[in-house]
């Protein structure tokens, strides 16, 4: 074949094939210290270990969560993390029939000579982590790859130099045995309309594939992580409908059929906004080769973390108000979901941050 | 979008459609002057144009082909040519249902420094000729590039001149109504093995979907022909669910769901063979999000050929000789041929010949 057929692939197929389960989707709870530290901060929340093991525990134990999800993305120091009364974190997801995956990039740094366009670092000594995170209980990855819309953006450079950076990384996991999570984000930021981002997300998913082809990686072991095609953050906003119509076009028009799963990233939605959105494409009556679900982190938590505010009494609440958004978008992968699932105004407000970064 | 948008996009989008409509298939008649002239040599008959026009009023007129047929490829010559009773071969398609089409590629030339490899000629003034076929009748467009396997072929050179001169066809094409048919043929000359075909495969066509996004084509106003996956023709044969196992995987992880159709080439195999191979692959429970047919130029002629020998009191036995060849190619797109076929004389001959030029 031109894929790679290591000693993982079997696994590797299973596992992505499992992650795609209609009715499942990912939580994206990878959040960096740095990262979590300033969600912490919205809520007077002091970002010490404690509290980030009390808010995954929170997560994790949610009564009923679980059948909604098939994934967990963590973060590395989340992977060797305990429940309160001892259970490793990793252990309690497998036995709920959920997998945990971990981040594995390192960030972004800037392409010399562009307009604020960037690279994703991460590559080095990967294989030896992985196996590290295999031995952890990880089975699958993920790495953020980045790309703006500007006048001259994306640039020739910036696409090649993010999708080979995401080809490298996804042949690296699947030699040790992790499902790597192709994650090619084209920012939202921007006046352009959506013809614009869906002409952009075209041209990127296409070198993207061509350079998984070219480093030999087994698609049937992979998933994608792609931002659904909207207009930019200071357009005018366009409903569901159309944002699946665009998505569901260019993912038709770049995506092979062999990758079994596509699970989008919320990128600045709200949680309403994000779910309606994938909502609508499932419901779109055109012929889909692939699942379309969810591997949201904001989208998904945002309610949760207010509700909760960091204090132990809130607990049940919280745990209540994230049941409500896995359900949300597990009914929105079967294109079930009917809309208003929480009354809660955060549920409504959008997550957007200009130039966000990790 | 990514792909440009012609004043033709509706038209390219349904007559692409039209072509892979299941149990329908093209048959491929465009034979240039110099190759008919073989064929009509193998059977003893003068290569003079009352010849060639006989032979193709035979096919064209034969009672119960056209419902099988959604396209026929014609060369230049017979695109202008009429029956017998005056009619305009391009009208007794049309109103039979059949799109008529057109070759326009030029042949190979040799790319200097490489092992016999090939580039295809014919884009100097295409445009200009699409629109003189346009307004004859034709509605798509055909262009052989031809790759092999070696031991250092198929060179990247050659991949990236072939699929970059397939993609600049099909988007002039576009321009000018054709709905291109895009035939990256690997040939199956050799003593490599079914995975190695596979990888090859894979490889070429990855480099075709990069170079056509590149170039901004439509993919849901185009279809692609390719070689279906088998041994090299000097290696041990193997059964017709292990070519469509092979076969299907590797467009399942080349070819974008946009494609409506994939129309294989037959390359050197016997009629028997093509329709087999055609009808397993159409009975593999596994995702094809494009239809599967064919596009046969021998596998479909042969035995008419044979039968046929220049005389026209063999003319209805000829016919009835096409005929069942294209119900059993139209069966084998439905998956329900049932190798029943009357074999006419030759159906079960191989029709390969070495490093086959037309």
């Amino acid at each position: 074949m031109s894929a790679f057929a290591g000693k993982y692939a079997d696994e590797l197929i299973k596992t992505a094939k499992y992650i795609a389960t209609p009715g499942k989707g990912i939580l994206a709870a990878d959040e960096s210290t740095g990262t979590i530290g300033k969600r912490f901060a919205s809520i007077n929340v002091e970002n010490v270990e404690s509290n980030r093991q009390a808010l995954r525990e929170l997560l994790f134990t949610s009564p009923g969560a679980f059948p909604c999800l098939s994934g967990v993305i963590l973060f590395e120091e989340t992977l060797y993390q305990k429940t309160s009364d001892g259970k490793p974190f990793v252990d309690l997801l497998m036995e709920n029939g959920v997998i945990p995956g971990i981040k594995v990039d390192k960030g972004v740094v800037d392409l010399a000579g562009t307009n604020g366009e960037t690279t994703t670092q991460g590559l080095d000594s990967l294989g030896a982590r992985c196996q590290e995170y295999y031995k952890a209980g990880a089975r699958f990855a993920k790495w953020r790859a980045v790309l703006k819309i500007g006048v001259t953006e994306p640039s020739e450079l910036s696409i090649q130099e993010n999708a080979k950076g995401l080809a490298r990384y996804a042949i690296i996991c699947q030699e040790n045995g992790l499902v790597p999570i192709v994650e090619p984000e084209v920012l939202t930021d921007g006046s352009h309309d959506i013809k614009k981002c869906a002409a952009v997300t075209e041209t990127v998913l296409a070198a993207v594939y061509k350079a998984l082809n070219d480093h030999h990686v087994l698609l049937e072991g992979t998933l994608l992580k792609p931002n659904m095609v909207t207009p930019g953050s200071d357009s005018p906003k366009v409903a569901p409908e159309v944002i699946a119509e665009y998505t569901v076009t260019a993912l038709r028009r770049t995506v092979p059929p062999a990758v079994p799963g596509i699970v989008f990233l919320s990128g600045g939605q709200s949680e309403e906004e994000a779910t309606l959105n994938l909502n609508a494409m499932n419901k779109l009556d055109v012929l889909k080769p692939w699942t379309l679900t969810f591997s949201f982190g904001r989208a998904l938590q945002q309610s949760t973390l207010k509700a909760w505010a960091g204090k132990t009494e809130n607990l049940a609440k919280a745990q209540a108000t994230f049941l409500t958004r896995c359900k949300a978008n597990s009914d929105a992968t079967l294109g079930k979901y009917t809309g208003g699932a929480s009354g809660d105004s955060a549920a409504s407000e959008s997550l957007y941050v200009k130039g966000y970064t990790y | 979008m990514s792909a440009f948008t012609s004043k033709f996009a509706d038209e390219l989008i349904a007559n692409a459609a039209y072509i892979g409509t299941p149990g329908k298939g093209i048959l491929a008649a465009d034979e240039s002057t110099g190759t008919i002239g073989k064929r009509l040599a193998s059977i003893n008959v003068e290569n003079v144009e009352t010849n060639r026009r006989n032979l193709r009023e035979l096919l064209f007129t034969a009672p119960g082909a056209l419902p099988c047929l959604s396209g026929v490829i014609l060369f230049e010559e017979t695109l202008y040519q009429k029956s017998s009773d005056g009619k305009l071969f391009v009208d007794i398609l049309k109103e039979g249902g059949v799109l008529p089409g057109i070759k326009v590629d030029k042949g190979t030339v040799e790319l200097a420094g490489t092992d016999g490899e090939t580039t295809t000629q014919g884009l100097d003034g295409l445009g200009d000729r699409c629109k003189k076929y346009y307004e004859a009748g034709a509605r798509f467009a055909k262009w052989r590039a031809v790759l092999k396997i070696g031991e250092n072929e198929p060179s990247e050179h050659s991949i990236h001149e072939n699929a970059y001169g397939l993609a600049r066809y099909a988007v002039i094409c576009q321009e000018n109504g054709l709905v291109p048919i895009v035939e990256p043929e690997i040939l199956v000359d050799g003593s490599h093995d079914i995975q190695k075909c596979a990888a090859v495969t894979e490889r070429v066509l990855a480099a075709c979907y990069k170079a056509l996004s590149d170039h901004h084509v439509l993919l849901e106003g185009t279809l692609l022909k390719p070689n279906m996956v088998t041994p090299g023709s000097d290696s041990p044969k193997v059964s017709p669910e292990v070519i469509a196992e092979h076969t299907v995987r590797a467009l399942q992880r080349t070819v974008p769901a946009a494609v409506p159709a994939i129309v294989f080439l037959s390359g050197g195999q016997s009629e028997e063979e093509a329709t087999r191979n055609l009808n397993a692959m159409n009975q593999l429970k596994t995702k094809k999000p494009w239809s599967l047919s064919f596009s046969f130029g021998r596998a479909l002629q042969q035995s008419t050929l044979k039968t046929w020998a220049g005389k026209e009191e063999n003319v209805k036995a000829a016919q009835e000789a096409l005929y069942v060849r294209c119900k059993a190619n139209s069966e084998a797109t439905l998956g329900t041929y049932k190798g029943d076929a009357k074999l006419g004389d030759g159906a079960a001959e191989s029709l390969h010949v070495k490093d086959y030029k037309y």
